[in-house]
């Protein structure tokens, strides 16, 4: 469990927060992650996002899905159980294509879900630091990490600055962990040190 | 707006290719009419005129899919089109010419009785055939000819109407109020259009048209098959003369983000065409009952062996393998030689869908074929390009415009 510390800005609008990411990314911040009620077209490219490769493991996935189809039908309906249904030929192509393209889908689908919750960090009992609780609700919530070099009060000065309505400083975990929310109680402390 | 170039001009290359494929097109139209056409052969005849047919309605129907392109998106209140919807509106003003076209080939082929291409033309044969006098009540020639003037006339009425509504978007700007009432009057001609579509390419008229050829077989598909087969096409027509407009200059307010998008129709209505043609054969294939594999007979094991196969490769395998990756639908170079690689696959699929049927013992395959695809062709250039000469590029005062300007996929 590494703790780190971030600076967290909060804009209300989206029109605001753009600019405020090109800027903050010019002044040579790195933008930890940036929390959206809803999915906001374009801000990947602002962030500098690369592309996902999502669509490629999933290719492999339901690639891996024909494979598997195709010579495990094949296998059983040519040498390991040969039936004769209506005179056709061992090797019946056409009628094995339904469950081919099924086990395709599944393999692609399954596959793909698993992968896009292993990147998200999603999984049953998997607790996240959460930033600011209305960043579900009304609020776009950047939250930046922090460097030894990085000067938290000027980095909240330049926040507020260029529009956003609260900000704040917070030491967190930075990935997940199994058990409870009371763990994540660094947030207050912080907090604390702050206004002392 | 100063600085976008919103009035077509016509290159002077595009004038000089249109009319020597017209030429070429009309050198072999005469050609084979005259040893063809009206030669005493049978087998000629019916080689004649079928090649006609199938390009005929291939073309049509080609064109028609860009009006219906166009009320689809108007329909499910879509915006990102609007940006180069001068385009399929441009191709959709071939429907009328294509489709007289297409009515005198026809009116032709069933005025002059010719029972090698519509065998239910032949009333004797018909009263002896108790599957024929079953059909009877569509397969005549009164609804023939009455059914196929309603449904190019309508299309290109309705189309026109469409069209028509598309200018006042040059005219002035509009208020909410006014844009409100455009788009609902957009809405209601669109929905028309797409009913009377549905009607026709959706069901009755490939019945018609090409199912009849094999009077006595039936498939719940070949609808479906058909249009699936000419929206994909015309989906890649739209495709090219995009790009086409981009590499001249023009069509500055459209980028990558829609020919994404435009890729995207490509891709997936070629897998749905797969999807079609999956279900017609396998079907038939598996039941294996001979009045229904008499259609697939000689195509799978016959001559067009080949050509059956080459159909599915081109428009199932390629599109799968080359469109698949998101970077190819954005890449002006491979976007263009799927479209040609999917129309030209598609107007080899209408090839077979008809001539298989005529010409069971040989593929005819030759000049006569790409003679008139290149008379079609120059005839597509020649006047999609006046089309869109016409009228201004960008329908500047639509009110879904800026969704358009700023499509993101």
């Amino acid at each position: 469990m590494a703790k780190k510390k971030f600076v967290v800005g909060c804009f209300d609008d989206e029109a605001v927060l753009f600019p405020a990411v090109k800027k903050v990314r010019t002044a040579g911040y790195k933008i930890h992650d940036v929390y959206t009620p809803f999915a906001v077209h374009g801000l990947d490219h602002a962030m500098g996002l690369r592309e996902t490769s999502l669509h490629t493991a999933g290719f492999i996935y339901g690639i891996t899905g024909t494979t598997t189809a195709l010579s495990c039908i094949s296998w059983i309906f040519t040498k390991d159980w040969p039936l004769n249904i209506g005179g056709k030929p061992h090797f019946a192509l056409p009628a094995w294509v339904p469950i081919t393209f099924e086990l395709t889908v599944l393999f692609a689908a399954v596959g793909m879900v698993l992968t896009f919750c292993y990147l998200c960090q999603l999984a049953p009992f998997v607790k996240k630091h959460h930033f600011h609780a209305r960043a579900t609700d009304d609020l776009f919530v950047m939250v930046i990490e922090c460097t030894d070099k990085t000067n938290a009060e000027d980095l909240k000065g330049f926040l507020a600055s260029n529009g956003a309505v609260e900000t704040d400083i917070q030491v967190a975990e930075e990935g997940w962990w199994l058990g409870h929310y009371d763990k994540d109680e660094m947030r207050f402390e912080a907090k604390q040190t702050v206004a002392a | 707006m100063a600085s976008i170039r919103t009035q077509f001009e016509i290159p002077g290359k595009m004038k000089t290719w249109s009319l020597g494929l017209i030429g070429v097109g009309l050198v072999a139209l005469i050609f084979g009419l005259v040893t063809k056409g009206f030669s005493s052969d049978e087998h000629e005849q019916v080689h004649f005129w079928g090649t006609l047919m199938y390009n005929t309605i291939f073309w049509t129907l080609v064109c028609n899919a860009s009006m219906f392109f166009i009320c689809v998106t108007t329909l499910a209140m879509g915006g990102w089109q609007q940006s180069f919807r001068r385009i399929p509106e441009a191709i959709s003003t071939l429907v009328p010419i294509f489709g007289s076209i297409t009515f005198a080939v026809l009116l032709y082929v069933v005025l002059s009785d010719k029972h090698h291409i519509y065998h239910w033309l032949d009333t004797e044969a018909v009263a002896k055939d108790p599957i024929l006098t079953g059909k009877s009540g569509f397969l005549n020639a009164k609804f023939f000819i009455f059914w196929t003037t309603l449904t190019i006339g309508f299309w290109s009425f309705l189309g026109w109407r469409m069209r028509q509504l598309s200018n006042e978007a040059d005219q002035a700007p509009m208020d909410a109020e006014t844009g409100a009432k455009f788009i609902f009057r957009n809405t209601v001609r669109a929905a028309l259009f797409t009913v009377w579509f549905a009607l026709t390419v959706g069901s009755t008229v490939p019945w018609l048209w090409m199912m009849s050829i094999d009077a006595h077989w039936y498939s719940t598909m070949y609808s479906w098959y058909t249009f699936a087969s000419s929206f994909v096409s015309g989906m890649s027509l739209i495709a090219l003369w995009l790009i086409y407009m981009k590499n001249k200059g023009y069509m500055e307010l459209t980028n990558q983000e829609h020919l994404h998008d435009v890729g995207k129709f490509m891709f997936a209505f070629s897998i749905f065409w797969t999807y079609l043609w999956f279900s017609q054969y396998m079907l038939i294939w598996y039941a294996n009952i001979p009045e229904e594999t008499v259609y697939f007979k000689h195509r799978v094991q016959g001559p067009y062996k080949g050509i059956f196969f080459l159909n599915l490769i081109i428009n199932f395998l390629c599109p799968l393998l080359i469109l698949m990756k998101r970077a190819a639908k954005r890449n002006y170079t491979l976007v263009t030689f799927m479209a040609v690689l999917i129309i030209f696959g598609h107007w080899i699929d209408f090839y077979q869908m008809v001539m298989g049927s005529l010409s069971k013992e040989h593929v005819t395959l030759g000049w006569l074929d790409f003679g008139i695809l290149a008379f079609f062709v120059g005839m597509m250039i020649f006047f999609v390009g006046r089309a869109l000469a016409s009228k201004p590029l960008i329908p500047k005062y639509h009110p879904f415009l800026k969704e358009s300007v700023i499509h993101q996929v």
